[in-house]
């Protein structure tokens, strides 16, 4: 099979066509903006999800905590939005207007050093992929170089998420606690509460979503992807031809962090608030089962997985109040059991079926080639 | 979709029978279902014969086992209204969500309520963090949202009625009272680590230095869910405070108290009082735990008026006879009577009309005695006292006047 535009492979693009053609016409057709709007949301924990199956589904670092990404992402895009809703003529209520309306609860009189930069949008941008980057890059060097990897990396990725979220709920003069940052409004003055504007977002972070699809495809089709793969199954061995293992993973970590991150902004302008309750244990251990049930080692896999577990619970929570929660369960269970590769997992094996009824069938016409087609092994 | 809660054949065939004979008499003054497009200009979720509500409470994660009750009380308003023939002769029908204990999730299905459901009103939201949460949709989609927890105050909104009391209502009179009777003056503040607590405390401290010239000598707050106790009892113990002043938030509750009587801080060595502690949390922490300590609330149970006496009996009949009634959950009771009156007194059910009509409504028929809407959409109420006894009961010593209520306290910010 010849490669499409050097990294893709044939397949590869007709499936992110299919997804940028559900995302972009039928879902917006079918739908009303409310339904959207969700499907919006959804969508940003589909960064979350892809940025797993890199560090995860293919670099086997199992992460437990991309919900602290996913809420640093997050909390710079509502610190900046925060700032913008506080203007001294709305918050003249106060003690001291100006302010975020959570630090004159907590008698902060003056706006705290480290949000004076987040006036400025650019500055919020970069903050948004550049702390979250770089907090990964950090735990990544400390961690992979001195070869902690499998359990125990996850279990650290767990306590770094309760860490912050502990950090979040006490430091509630800086950071809103437990209510998080709430009433967000407006972007330089644009109102991110109207319709045109949740269509917009929507658009938007459909657009980042699959930019990011082709940037994960770049990377896994390159050499570095290889590796990543190889890593994955023997660590030891890549180790042995002389690789540096630990800097690959830091690399994959830091992406996934990234991806993350981007998620969490975009979470923050279409749903219009930030909470520590995106950044602790249990969404993070969600994040990584919209991708199990996707299939981790499938990117498009975990974008439908992020859709279709949060739809379930969408749909479940609002037919079901009582019991929803145990049809998720179910759901889970299920999936693990019967197809532990996700639902990609599912499909691989009926394209491989499908594939060879087909030739199958198309022997009788023609003759077998001689060489079988290569194919890549994706499990 | 929506859980309709009135199953019951009979109420439903008895409304119907009355709507259908105050049509068939049809006098003006009788025609108890005016023409939908006159009381509904909005386009509300209203049919000839039916108008729905949504309510949104946590009915499953952490704070179901705290919202339960308000559910039940609103579930039991409802009922009642309908089988007193409705609201503007149409019988109410409830769309109910979960919030899971999720903040994000309340939002989400606060927008699925106003927008997808069009419902004329909400009855729901438990902590102040869900309502932070929700508050924005409300106000941008112009819903109505009947709240009933006890709070901190420092918010009013047009779209929100505020049903429990806000802090300054629950402190004041509280502090005066244990002041006057106990001789007060030193005080240790405690509470859970978020922004009820911590406004309450604020305003505490502020009329405990500034009105009673007594003494705060010690300020703590603990994460919610903490359990280990031990350091600050030890700590209160050295200081000696003449009373101990809790606002230690759900679980934490059943630790705080046992390791309390466990330390021999017991109501005859330490005088403690709290206003986070009701009688569903009594249910968890056990009555003996709690004994002859005082907790300050606007209702107990065991309030002798006979409003109350015919809430408990009805509430009791539909969820057990073992059922408690806290606090919040006889304010959550409120909500769907005020909106009722509200909504008479408008002849709509166009939100802007009832908010609108509201002010200064009483109700003569609450539990907890009288109450009466205030224009900054929190209620005139009362404080009482109640002292814990072995049963889980209080018996209440003290009932202070009607108080306004005043979310943006002057002096105590």
């Amino acid at each position: 099979m010849k490669a499409v535009g050097g990294f893709l492979r044939k397949h590869d693009l007709a499936g992110i066509l299919v997804l940028a053609a559900i995302l972009l016409v039928v879902l917006p057709l079918m739908l009303d903006l409310f339904r959207l709007n969700l499907v919006g949301k959804y969508l940003t924990y589909a960064f979350v999800a892809v940025g797993l199956v890199l560090c995860w589904g293919y670099g086997g670092v199992l992460s437990l905590g991309q919900g602290v990404f996913f809420g640093l992402g997050g909390y710079c895009m509502a610190m900046f939005l925060k700032l913008e809703a506080s203007d001294p003529a709305s918050t003249k209520i106060q003690s001291t207007p100006g302010i975020p309306d959570f630090m004159d609860w907590n008698q902060l009189t003056a706006l705290p050093w480290f949000w004076q930069p987040f006036h400025s949008f650019t500055f919020t941008l970069l903050a948004m992929l550049l702390i979250p980057g770089l907090l990964a890059f950090v735990i990544g060097i400390a961690m992979f170089k001195r070869r902690v990897g499998g359990v125990y990396f996850a279990i650290i990725t767990q306590v770094i998420a309760a860490i912050l979220t502990i950090l979040i709920i006490g430091q509630q003069g800086y950071t809103g606690g437990v209510n998080g940052m709430t009433d967000l409004k407006t972007l330089h003055g644009w109102d991110i509460r109207s319709d045109s504007a949740r269509y917009l977002l929507y658009f938007l972070c459909c657009a980042l979503l699959i930019g990011g699809v082709f940037l994960a495809r770049y990377v896994l089709g390159s050499k570095l992807g290889k590796l990543l793969l190889a890593m994955r199954d023997k660590e030891e061995r890549v180790r042995f031809s002389g690789y540096d293992v630990a800097e690959f993973k830091v690399f994959v970590f830091t992406l996934a962090a990234m991806f993350s991150a981007v998620g969490g902004a975009l979470f923050t302008l279409q749903v219009g608030f930030m909470s520590p309750s995106f950044v602790g244990i249990v969404p993070s251990i969600e994040m990584v089962i919209f991708t199990a049930v996707g299939g981790r080692a499938s990117i498009l896999g975990a974008i439908y997985g992020s859709l279709l577990v949060n739809w379930a619970k969408t749909f479940f929570s609002e037919s079901f109040p009582q019991l929803w929660l145990l049809f998720m369960g179910g759901l889970f269970i299920a999936v693990v059991m019967f197809f532990p590769n996700g639902l990609a997992g599912v499909l691989e094996q009926h394209r491989v079926r499908i594939g060879e009824w087909w030739r199958k069938c198309a022997g009788r016409l023609r003759p077998t080639p001689a060489v079988p087609l290569q194919r890549e092994n994706h499990s | 979709m929506s859980s309709n809660f009135n199953k019951d054949r009979r109420t439903l065939s008895a409304g119907l029978i009355a709507f259908a004979v105050a049509a068939a008499i049809g006098t003006p003054s009788f025609a108890a279902a005016p023409a939908t497009k006159t009381i509904n200009t909005t386009g509300l979720k209203i049919t000839d014969t039916e108008v729905y509500v949504g309510q949104l409470h946590s009915a499953t994660g952490t704070m179901a086992i705290s919202e339960t009750g308000s559910i039940q009380a609103e579930q039991l308003a409802i009922e009642q209204i309908n089988k007193a023939g409705g609201i503007l002769g149409r019988q109410i029908r409830i769309i109910q969500e979960d919030g899971a204990s999720d903040w994000p999730t309340f939002a989400e299905k606060a927008r699925k309520l106003l927008v997808n459901d069009k419902v004329a009103a909400v009855f729901g939201c438990w902590t102040s963090a869900s309502r932070k949460a929700v508050l924005p949709v409300f106000e941008k989609e112009n819903g109505l949202l009947y709240y009933p927890t006890f709070y901190e105050g420092l918010e009013q909104s047009k779209n929100v009625f505020y049903t429990g009391q806000e802090a300054t209502q629950q402190i004041i009179a509280g502090l005066d009272w244990i002041a006057k009777t106990k001789g007060a003056k030193s005080f240790y503040l405690v509470g859970s680590d978020y922004i009820w607590p911590r406004t309450s405390n604020k305003i505490a401290r502020k009329h405990i230095e500034n009105v009673l010239k007594g003494k705060v000598v010690g300020e703590e707050y603990y994460p919610l869910g903490h359990t280990q106790f031990g350091s600050l009892i030890n700590k209160i113990k050295l200081k000696k405070p003449d009373v101990i002043y809790s606002i230690v938030v759900g679980g934490s509750n059943v630790a705080w108290w046992k390791q309390l009587k466990a330390a021999g801080l017991t109501a005859e060595k330490q005088t403690i009082l709290t206003i986070s502690v009701t009688e569903d949390e009594v249910l968890g922490i056990g009555g003996e735990n709690m004994v002859g300590h005082y907790s300050a609330m606007k209702y107990f149970q065991s309030l002798d008026n006979p409003n109350n006496k015919a809430f408990v009996a009805a509430f009791k009949a539909k969820y057990g006879k073992d059922a408690v009634i806290g606090d919040v959950t006889q304010a959550a009771y409120l909500g769907p009577w005020l909106w009722k009156m509200a909504v008479e007194k408008a002849g709509s059910f166009d939100v802007d009309k009832v908010v609108a009509a509201s002010p200064e409504l009483e109700f003569k028929a609450a539990p907890e005695g009288y109450v009466k809407i205030h224009p900054n959409h929190h209620l005139w109420s009362k404080l009482r006292i109640g002292q814990w006894d072995k049963s889980g009961q209080a018996k209440v010593l003290y009932e202070s006047g009607l108080i306004v209520p005043d979310p943006f306290p002057k002096g105590y910010q």
